[in-house]
């Protein structure tokens, strides 16, 4: 067994360890984390190891295999300068694949007034980038990956982990926010073009308070704007559908969910622009209250 | 950046074996702790041996999370083995529930917080074909295409190809008997059909002596010992209770390993179950200490704080004993040729 480097951090109510045969990964979480609760050494939910495939390929090209508490069988090894990415794709999957304090939805969230605006909807439709713009003007961002959903309360819990902003939003978000809040720009990987972005200190300070889920919007970039009701039901299984614990969390699932349904108000958005979005969101959100 | 202090799983066996140790553990032991129980399957076992304790507030969330995730499991595992008890109630023979779901459908001490993966189950071999069409009808599926795979099944293996069922993405072992037919002990395997209990849902489960044995078999006769620390907590909680329970177990016990040609794994097992969760055995059954011993636990703890495998060429070794049992020497050579050039051989 070689040497194994390792960190804890705490994201939202989630509480990781990280733990890499190289120092990069760990380097770059130490400077990108930085504002974030330090728990070391702590009690953590999860351990992401972070190890060379065959023991050779820590050294020659080396290629990270993501591991952990929870794994995957198939996963694809990444290049040593994505680790970072392979950080996070590694605490994704400890949360996707573990987590049940919550029923989590494959969602982005952003808090106003207390109340939150949740965006859901496949890859490429804007739900990432939307929350991190919006995290700049005026909103407080709470995650881009997965909005928590408590059985208990109906409450949303953040989990503002780092940004990661894809292809041509990386470009858009670098025209708003100071270069000190960026990682290192990875090119090439599985999911193209990919930097993180540090939300906002307040954002990372508050990410220990949920807020009511006052809007659903499921995002659609590149069609003519456009703002459509949707039924309920189609609602529920495009829901269920964005869950990765819907299914392990059996009934109390089912009950978070169906209420989460019948009580936030739902639009599907198109839009073609960033501008454009916010304007939209803006109407809409006045409207819901 | 902490090294890891755990080189091995020996702080899960101390928690599951005296839970009150777990009290002095600081939080990074806890994080190993933790990550170790997932990686060896044993963490819902480990929050039901600690929850009643006065945990540190983390610690009791993550084993909270694990009860309920046990749950699941059982309710899920139950509900397979129902679909399975409908899917072949037309055929008339007996299902024989085995390992994880007959622990929890028996309500046994070995079911509590248990994962379970696949159903498995134990029928006559001469109905094996009845079955396999049976399952087939209800929407069954293989996961093996691939013909030798498939053909070294039915020529040797003491079960059918696994299946799965296509709409719930879970897997079925048909099982006929409890070692694949190349094995040198040949359990009897119709004898054990022949003493199954009947449950109130119509399906069956072994008999005492059989059910342990079963878990034995399946530990140090057949696999390459990986997530043995669960497979051996069954085991221990098998005896505890068969034991309390019947005065006449350990006589049954002894017998039985005999007709099965599993005196010497039984031995084995009492002594490493003695050994690394305390379990009280019959002395005379168990054996004198062999010095294989040693190398069974070191195989067994092989498992850092960090969740990772250690000890690579001792697993590489059980990885090919665990070949060896199966078959005689020039099979093993051909069917890892066969292997090879597929490249698929070698431990996970």
């Amino acid at each position: 067994m070689g040497t194994f480097y390792s960190r804890c951090l705490q994201i939202g109510p989630a509480r990781f360890r990280i733990a890499s045969a190289w120092r990069q990964p760990l380097d770059l979480l130490n400077a990108l984390y930085q504002d974030y609760p330090s728990l070391d050494p702590g009690l953590v939910d999860y351990t992401v190891r972070l190890e060379p495939q065959k023991w050779w390929r820590k050294y020659i090209r080396p290629s990270v295999h993501i591991s952990g508490d929870y794994w995957l069988p198939d996963a694809a090894p990444l290049p040593l300068d994505q680790s970072l990415l392979a950080a996070e794709m590694g605490m994704n999957l400890q949360m996707a694949l573990g987590w049940r304090r919550h029923l989590l939805l494959h969602a982005s969230t952003v808090e106003k007034d207390g109340k939150a605006l949740l965006m859901t909807g496949l890859s490429g439709s804007g739900k990432s980038t939307l929350s991190a713009m919006l995290g700049e003007q005026g909103w407080r961002f709470m995650g881009d990956e997965f909005a928590l959903l408590c059985p208990a309360t109906g409450m949303i819990h953040p989990f503002p982990r780092l940004i990661s902003l894809k292809n041509e939003a990386i470009a858009a978000m670098q025209d708003m926010v100071p270069d000190d809040r960026f990682g290192p720009l990875m090119m090439g990987t599985p999911k193209g073009d990919i930097r993180h972005c540090i939300p906002q200190k307040s954002a990372i300070e508050a990410m220990a308070q949920p807020a009511r889920p006052a809007l659903l919007l499921f995002p659609r970039y590149g069609y003519e704007a456009d703002v459509r009701a949707m039924g309920k039901s189609e609602v529920f299984v495009r829901l269920t559908q964005a869950s990765t614990n819907y299914v392990a969390l059996g009934e109390a699932g089912f009950r978070a969910l169906t209420q989460f349904v019948d009580t936030v108000p739902t639009r599907a958005m198109d839009y073609r622009s960033g501008k454009e979005a916010v304007e939209q969101i803006d109407a809409l959100w006045s409207g819901a209250q | 950046m902490t090294p890891a202090s755990k080189r091995d799983a020996a702080v899960l066996v101390t928690a599951l074996r005296d839970p009150e140790s777990a009290l002095a553990l600081t939080d990074a032991e806890w994080t190993e702790l933790i990550s170790i129980a997932r990686a060896e399957s044993l963490i819902g076992t480990l929050a039901h041996q600690l929850i009643n304790l006065k945990l540190p507030d983390q610690a009791r969330l993550i084993l909270h999370d694990a009860i309920d995730a046990g749950k699941w499991a059982r309710k899920q595992a139950l509900w397979e083995a129902d679909c399975a008890r409908r899917a072949l109630a037309d055929i008339d023979c007996k299902i024989v529930l085995m390992k994880g779901t007959a622990y929890v459908a028996a309500g046994l001490d070995a079911g509590k917080g248990r994962s379970i993966g696949d159903l498995d189950i134990m029928v006559a071999r001469r109905h094996l074909p009845a079955v396999e069409e049976a399952l087939l009808d209800a929407g069954w599926e293989w996961v093996k295409p691939d013909p030798y795979d498939d053909q070294y099944y039915r020529d040797y293996m003491h079960e059918l190809p696994p299946l799965i069922h296509k709409e719930r993405d879970r897997m079925i072992d048909v099982h006929h008997t409890i070692l694949p037919l190349t094995a040198r002990p040949k359990p009897d395997a119709q004898a054990m059909i022949d003493d199954a209990a009947r449950l109130d849902s119509g399906l069956y489960i072994m008999a005492p002596a059989d059910m342990v044995l079963h878990s034995i078999a399946h530990l140090f006769a057949d696999g390459d010992l990986a997530g043995g620390l669960r497979n051996l907590w069954d085991i221990n909680c098998l005896i505890r209770q068969f034991a309390d329970a019947d005065d006449g177990f350990w006589l049954a016990l002894d017998r039985r390993a005999k007709t099965h040609g599993l005196d010497q794994e039984l031995g084995r097992a009492l002594r490493l179950a003695d050994r690394l969760y305390g379990t009280p055995v019959d002395a005379k059954i168990a054996g004198p200490a062999a010095i294989g011993d040693g190398v069974y636990v070191k195989r067994l703890l092989a498992r850092d704080g960090f969740g990772r495998e250690t000890c690579y060429w001792l697993r590489q070794v059980f990885y090919i004993r665990s070949h060896w049992l199966r078959m005689p020497p020039f099979m093993l050579a051909k069917h890892l040729w066969t292997k090879w050039r597929k490249g698929g051989a070698g431990p996970r």
